[in-house]
């Protein structure tokens, strides 16, 4: 299982890339491996606005559905169609293609106060 | 976390050394998923997979009004067995609904096998205990925890063993049982052996080329198969007409347990019935307690849903008016405040392909 060290993670399994002031969000090695098989993404619309912990996505899995929350408040930018097309890519590239939504945040510091990668892996028992 | 008091299956270290995820279900730790549940649903469909399903219940009732006794609990008509036949049943309380769907494998020309679903062991087994006849001339035992039990299912599973019954068939070989049955809609066969051996057949299957699978991809195999599971399409409060198992209901056999209900439904005809429900459009998977509407009015709620595995669209169960069971139907199924389109299609979801 991987955790890429450039990411900051949350305590409900998403991970974020900042560029600039967009972050990039996915769920975690961890939280796709939980899940199992993704067969269905419900995505945000693009100019939806959000608050830090607001959930913004579904994403089913063949025996739950799970919210997935915005990691930090912002506006959503981009929602991967690419993904919800190929469902599996959340499995099977959860940091690269199987990214969810990008969101430009209002406050590119409460990025560096979310998880570390040391703190995640403690978290989840790595 | 892990109740003290749910059940392990006697296959536990093998189901670990293989990888599974083990998940609390009917009161024992299962193994949910092994590879994938789709890669196991589809190596059932195209070769061939292992269950353990160590947690069903395993009945034994034996005596000289053993068939007799039965057949006024069973829906189905028993005395249409020969020595090595089994049929689907279902156990009916006074309301006509249902306690449990089963199979009973006639054994030994006196002896029957009932193999029933492991939430209902407790329950199934106070019931038939409380309607034991007087004489003692039935002898009920519940030696549940004795087997352990596999599936083992999928075109290629037959030749995995040999010399089997036929279908639906049972048959007793050295210590083991071996039923023709399952619950895939494959061919295949359930293995009953002593608990302790139960590891070591695993093994042997999936040496022979049968793939792990686990209760996620059993749910799958079965609900394309239209079956229904107790719990989510079988309940107290259901009749199995209701249910659409009217084919397992033997009307004319005589008094048994539900059945004064069952003919006033039969004659009225107006119940609700089980119908097979697909999205129209590729969507989210369908799950149990979604609302079910038609023409923007409420008509039922979801009994079992999923998206299939093998045809990749949306599937589910629910319970209907009769004014919309007929196939075609147009239906919506509101899946977190969003209305998709849906439609009544025809039992089976899945086709074997020809």
């Amino acid at each position: 299982m991987t955790f890429p060290d450039t990411l900051r993670y949350t305590s409900s399994h998403e991970w974020v890339r900042l560029d600039g002031d967009l972050a990039t969000v996915g769920i975690t090695d961890h939280a796709q491996s939980e899940l199992g098989d993704v067969v269905y993404l419900d995505l945000p619309a693009v100019g939806r606005t959000a608050t830090a912990g607001e959930a913004l996505a579904v994403i089913e899995s063949v025996k739950a559905a799970s919210d997935i929350y915005a990691p930090v408040a912002g506006e959503v930018m981009a929602s991967n169609a690419a993904a919800a097309a190929t469902t599996s890519l959340v499995n099977t590239d959860p940091y690269g293609d199987g990214w969810l939504f990008k969101i430009k945040v209002s406050d590119p510091a409460a990025v560096s106060a979310l998880l570390d990668v040391a703190a995640y892996k403690s978290l989840v028992g790595q | 976390m892990e109740s003290p008091a749910l059940h392990h299956s006697p296959l536990e270290t093998v189901h670990l050394a293989h990888g599974a995820r083990l998940v609390p279900f009917a009161g024992w730790m299962m193994p949910v998923q092994y590879s994938g549940i789709t890669d196991e649903h589809l190596a059932v469909r195209h070769h061939a997979g292992v269950f353990d399903i160590s947690h069903m219940g395993e009945f034994f009732v034996s005596g000289p009004g053993a068939m007799t006794w039965l057949n006024t609990l069973l829906t189905n008509d028993i005395s249409l067995l020969k020595t090595g036949d089994g049929q689907y049943t279902l156990m009916l309380n006074e309301r006509g609904g249902v306690i449990d769907d089963l199979i009973v494998y006639r054994t030994e020309p006196e002896q029957f096998l009932l193999v029933v679903n492991a939430s209902k062991i407790e329950e199934n087994a106070a019931w038939m205990t409380a309607h034991l006849p007087a004489d003692g001339s039935v002898v009920f035992e519940d030696q549940s925890r004795m087997w352990a039990a596999l599936a083992v299912q999928g075109p290629a599973a037959p030749a995995l063993l040999g010399h089997l019954p036929p279908r639906n068939g049972v048959k007793t070989g050295g210590s083991v049982i071996i039923c023709r049955t399952g619950y895939t809609g494959e061919d295949g066969f359930e293995l009953l052996a002593p608990a302790e051996a139960g590891s070591a057949w695993f093994e042997r299957f999936v040496q022979a080329g049968a793939k792990p699978c686990g209760l996620g991809a059993r749910d799958t195999l079965r609900l394309e198969m239209c079956y229904p599971l107790n719990g989510n399409d079988l309940s107290p409060d259901r009749t199995p007409l209701e249910a659409s198992l009217a084919p397992f209901v033997a009307m004319n056999k005589g008094h048994f347990i539900g059945r004064d209900i069952l003919a006033t439904q039969k004659a009225d005809g107006t119940h609700d019935r089980l119908v097979a429900i697909r999205l129209v459009e590729k969507g989210p998977p369908l799950r149990s307690h979604y609302a079910v509407f038609a023409d923007g009015q409420p008509v039922g709620t979801l009994s079992s849903g999923g998206i299939s595995p093998s045809l990749g669209f949306s599937i589910g169960l629910a319970f209907l008016p009769a004014t919309h069971t007929a196939v075609g139907t147009k239906l919506e199924i509101d899946v977190r405040g969003r209305h998709h389109a849906a439609v009544v299609v025809k039992k089976p979801f899945y086709h074997k392909p020809a």
